[in-house]
């Protein structure tokens, strides 16, 4: 399959995810340029980490204007995939394709560190080889990662089975402690009711190789890579 | 005579250069004129003082692919068409008076020169030192120096994987703050700072031209400075967004043959750019200031010339081929201007709106008076030590260890990490915490290890041998990770070299410094001199920042500080008994903390040093020992704190000590290494060491949940853990 990595001015994990997919998965991926709308022959978009335009005005404020973000809507309205890492969560939320948006961590500080994520849902393109309750050790690296939603969206999520990843304990265990930032709900990864577009801010594309400390990010991009093999075998390289 | 002292103060030029100036040049220079011979004969541009006592680093090694100082960073070749630029800068003067802001530039700074080069930016490292946090004055130039190094260092994507703080008495008022940058390279896509032929075009690229950070060069890093309001307007602002989408650009660019050279803009703005790329090409250039983009209309040529505006690159450009180049800048929406070109006449002429403004002979800005100090002068240093005059003290040994554990200078950095992006890029094989970062090279078996060091106050009761002890022990970092070091950078930081005592500090550290750099093989590849670190008269500490390269073959092969197994048998590479006449004691950490006194006399024999640490390579990438760790600040006994903290293991020492028990914990002995293996393999060590002819001593095991030291300490690792992880967190609150 192919993945493509689209790239804004500010961008940082574009070369991180097109590695991990490539090198790591094993599949087919190219850069596509903000200013590009060509997305075809694509299987799945990765909107990348980093800080697109600065961040000025707030993450993903400006990056949702680029003009590839007409192409990403009607590639997810079209039932495409698409996963939002960091910043790509953020632009995700900006750009309406999917609910709430991330403010400033609670304690006002940037955080670069491991966490562990408690998988809560497996019904989706991108958690379908783990198990409800599977703990993953994935970094994370960001300063606005903190969740909101208000509590009647927040409760139709819950309903739809829209939480993807929460913050834990090792052993799975949902607490205060192990929230790194604030998120309502200790929620760290989302998707839509749809469940073909994920928002996650923790960072899959850096645990794919044991060398720089894991591998838990492999199970994310291998379920995309059984669900596009099931849905279309044909595009699997 | 027309020019007035105060002006010359401005430009911190004195009566006799501005008479040279004038000789030099057959007349009086006009006002754009003196300040480019202000800005390029200032400390930080011209060396006046320390460029005779840098030709000291003279060590070469056949990695080595420019001469050093020639350009922007130093390059070493690390095998397989790869290469490496790394330097370390100082951003002193403008954190003390604008913490953020200051280290944020200081960041953005030492990037530009990295990727001037064509090299992809791939680790920040900073050493930093600040007076004690019980100041608040000292806590707020802390975290704002924190914060905005994760502020620019983070949005760039470049991760920050090392460096080291400390605090001392003697930087409040004067912080240090060194940026380090290691940029990597296919060795053909090298580009230097020049500017080739006659008839080039000089683009200016990035941000617009501003007011701010005229005489920064001059004025701010070149001299002392007791008001720090009226210098504020000299400190810049950062715009990292603009940094990042510049490194790409530029990064795109420099794969163009259009490209004759890639200079970036930092201390003295354009005038220095121009002047070092016209200069390095023995040529001249043109440049009319109306053509630069300007912040403010009514800029003066001085102001253009002299602004220190950030994000700014000088590209030069092959005749003809500037649509091509302005094209990649277009799709980076940067802005690109042609504002002058490279000429025959080795003139520097500056022009506004094509009336000639200033003229003079680039030969003659790039050629400033050397001072050379008096020789026969002592260096200042601090007083010798009597041990006997030192009590043991009232402390058991655990709760010195837990002091000294949770002391500022040794606490985990934990805090001021974990601000700071360090996995980006995905090459981060040990994150910081550890005695080196190290990072793997993609696509290759390589790793490269990275650590900076320097202790100041072994500088300051002995410059010699604390200048050889900075690069032992950044080269001792480097080994532990199972890496050769072939490369230092250094950033000089000392006080007024006018004063014949800090000269003579400056002086011997080098000279030490030299003699380690020779010993170790590992040239002095780039640096920087941050001299004239004063507040209310008193000099800081001389304090040398060595950075170190190291180079491994099989970055698979690696070790880490913890200790990895129950039962592993725990060896001290370097000694062969824990027996201390107390004099490892002098400018430790555990007398100036636990007894409050500065003194002895640091001490390091290089022989045995250049042998322990290559026994400890040999011993990690053959894979006998799980882990290494050197004894440095708070000696055998924090050394082993550390280890167990990691590999949340206890351990149990057996080993005999005679003589002063707080020197066998405490005292700071050099060239000692910590490492643990399994039993069966303690044969293999003792040939390695043998072969080399390096002591080792078996202190005890890996066993248990307590660091037991004979009868003299027993402390739970938890305990350790706590006191260690809280101790920074505890002072900042």
């Amino acid at each position: 399959m192919e993945f493509g990595v689209i790239v804004f001015p500010g961008t940082w994990s574009d070369t991180d995810c097109y590695v991990a997919v490539t090198d790591n998965v094993g599949q087919q991926a190219r850069y596509v340029w903000h200013k590009d709308t060509d997305l075809s022959g694509l299987d799945c978009l990765i909107v990348p980490g980093g800080f697109s335009y600065g961040d000025y005005l707030r993450p993903g404020a400006i990056a949702r204007f680029s003009p590839v973000m007409p192409a990403v809507q009607r590639f997810a309205e079209d039932g495409g995939l698409v996963i939002g890492i960091c910043n790509g969560f953020q632009i995700l939320c900006e750009a309406g394709l999917l609910p709430g948006v991330l403010t400033r961590n609670a304690h006002l500080q940037f955080r670069c560190q491991w966490v562990n994520l408690r998988v809560e849902s497996t019904d989706s393109p991108f958690t379908n080889r783990c198990d409800v309750g599977d703990v993953l050790a994935v970094p994370i690296s960001h300063g606005e990662g903190n969740y909101y939603a208000d509590d009647s969206t927040l409760d139709s999520m819950e309903e739809n089975g829209q939480i993807i990843f929460r913050y834990s304990e090792p052993d799975g265990r949902v607490t205060d402690s192990a929230n790194p930032n604030g998120s309502r709900r200790s929620i760290a990864g989302i998707c839509n009711r749809e469940r073909n577009v994920l928002g996650m801010m923790p960072h899959p594309e850096r645990c794919c190789d044991p060398l720089v400390g894991g591998e838990d990010g492999l199970a994310i991009f291998r379920s995309i890579l059984d669900f596009t093999e099931r849905v279309s075998p044909t595009a699997i390289g | 005579m027309t020019v007035s002292q105060e002006a010359l103060d401005e430009l911190a030029l004195s009566q006799a250069e501005y008479e040279a100036i004038v000789e030099r040049l057959g007349r009086e220079p006009n006002s754009l004129e003196l300040g480019l011979f202000g800005s390029l004969w200032s400390e930080h541009c011209g060396y006046k003082h320390s460029k005779p006592l840098l030709g000291m680093f003279d060590a070469h090694n056949d990695r080595l692919l420019v001469a050093t100082g020639s350009e922007n960073a130093g390059v070493v070749d690390i095998g397989d068409g790869w290469a490496v630029v790394m330097k370390v800068e100082s951003h002193n003067h403008p954190s003390a008076i604008e913490p953020y802001e200051g280290a944020a530039t200081g960041v953005g700074g030492i990037v530009r020169d990295i990727f001037a080069m064509g090299a992809r930016p791939i680790a920040l490292l900073n050493s930093l030192r600040f007076g004690p946090l019980s100041e608040s004055r000292n806590k707020y130039l802390f975290e704002g120096v924190v914060s905005g190094i994760s502020g620019y260092g983070n949005c760039i994507g470049v991760p920050d994987v090392g460096g080291e703080v400390y605090f001392s008495p003697s930087y409040s008022g004067n912080p240090l703050v060194n940026a380090m940058c290691v940029g990597l390279l296919k060795i053909g896509d090298l580009r230097r700072a020049t500017a080739g032929e006659p008839g080039n075009l000089l683009m200016l690229v990035g941000a617009d031209t501003g007011r701010d950070g005229i005489h920064g060069a001059s004025g701010l890093a070149s001299r002392t400075f007791e008001d720090e309001r009226e210098l504020r307007p000299t400190v810049q602002v950062g715009n990292p967004f603009l940094e990042k989408v510049l490194i790409e650009a530029c990064l795109e660019v420099a794969q163009s043959d259009a490209v004759v050279g890639i200079q970036d803009l930092g201390a003295a703005g354009l005038a220095s750019a121009s002047v070092e790329c016209a200069g390095n090409a023995n040529a001249g250039f043109r440049i009319d200031v109306s053509d630069a983009p300007r912040r403010e209309a009514g800029m003066e040529p001085y102001e253009v010339m002299l602004s220190e505006s950030q994000e700014r690159m000088l590209i030069v450009v092959k005749p003809g081929r500037e649509t091509e180049v302005r094209q990649i800048f277009d799709k980076w929406d940067l802005r690109s201007d042609v504002i002058g070109e490279v000429t025959a006449d080795g003139l520097a002429t500056i022009l506004d709106d094509g009336q000639a403004r200033g003229r003079v002979p680039v030969r003659l800005l790039t050629d400033p008076p050397l001072y050379q100090g008096d020789s026969s002068v002592k260096p200042l240093t601090g007083p010798e030590l009597d041990v006997s005059s030192v009590p043991l003290p009232n402390y058991s040994p655990s709760e010195c260890l837990s002091k000294l554990l949770g002391s500022q200078n040794i606490a985990s950095r934990n805090w001021i990490y974990r601000q700071y992006d360090h996995q980006v890029q995905t090459n981060t094989v040990i994150v910081p915490g550890g005695d080196a970062a190290l990072l793997r090279v993609k696509g290759t078996d390589k790793g490269l290890a990275v650590s900076t060091d320097g202790n100041g106050r072994y500088c300051y009761l002995d410059p010699f041998v604390g200048g050889m002890i900075a690069v032992a022990e950044a080269c001792r970092n480097v080994s532990c990770t199972g890496a050769l070091p072939i490369a230092l950078t250094d950033c000089l930081n000392f006080g007024n070299p006018e004063r014949p005592e800090i000269y003579a500090q400056l002086e011997k550290a080098i000279e030490g410094m030299a003699e380690a750099s020779r010993r170790f093989d590992a040239p002095v590849i780039s640096g920087n001199v941050s001299l004239y670190n004063e507040s209310r008269g008193e000099a800081i500490y001389p304090t040398p920042v060595v950075g170190a390269l190291g180079i491994t073959e099989n970055v698979h092969s690696h070790a880490t500080v913890g200790f990895k197994r129950e039962g592993d048998l725990i060896v001290l590479i370097g000694r062969d008994s824990l027996e201390s006449d107390g004099s490892d004691l002098g400018g430790s950490e555990y007398l100036e903390l636990i007894h409050g006194r500065v003194a002895g006399r640091p001490s390091i024999d290089l022989d045995l040093e250049v042998a322990v640490q290559r026994v400890c390579r040999e011993l990690v990438t053959s894979g006998i020992v799980n882990s290494a760790h050197d004894c440095s600040d708070g000696g055998l006994a924090v050394a082993l704190a550390e280890s167990v903290i990691a590999g949340g293991l206890g351990a149990e020492i057996t080993a005999p000590v005679s003589g002063r028990w707080d020197a066998a914990l405490f005292g700071e002995g050099q060239s000692r290494i910590v490492v643990s293996l399994s039993a069966d393999r303690l044969s293999e060590l003792r040939a390695v060491c043998e072969g080399e002819q390096v002591p080792y001593l078996v202190l005890g095991t890996v066993s248990g949940a307590d660091l037991v030291f004979g009868d003299l300490l027993s402390v739970r690792v938890s305990q350790l853990a706590e006191v260690h992880r809280n101790g920074l967190v505890d002072a900042l609150d």
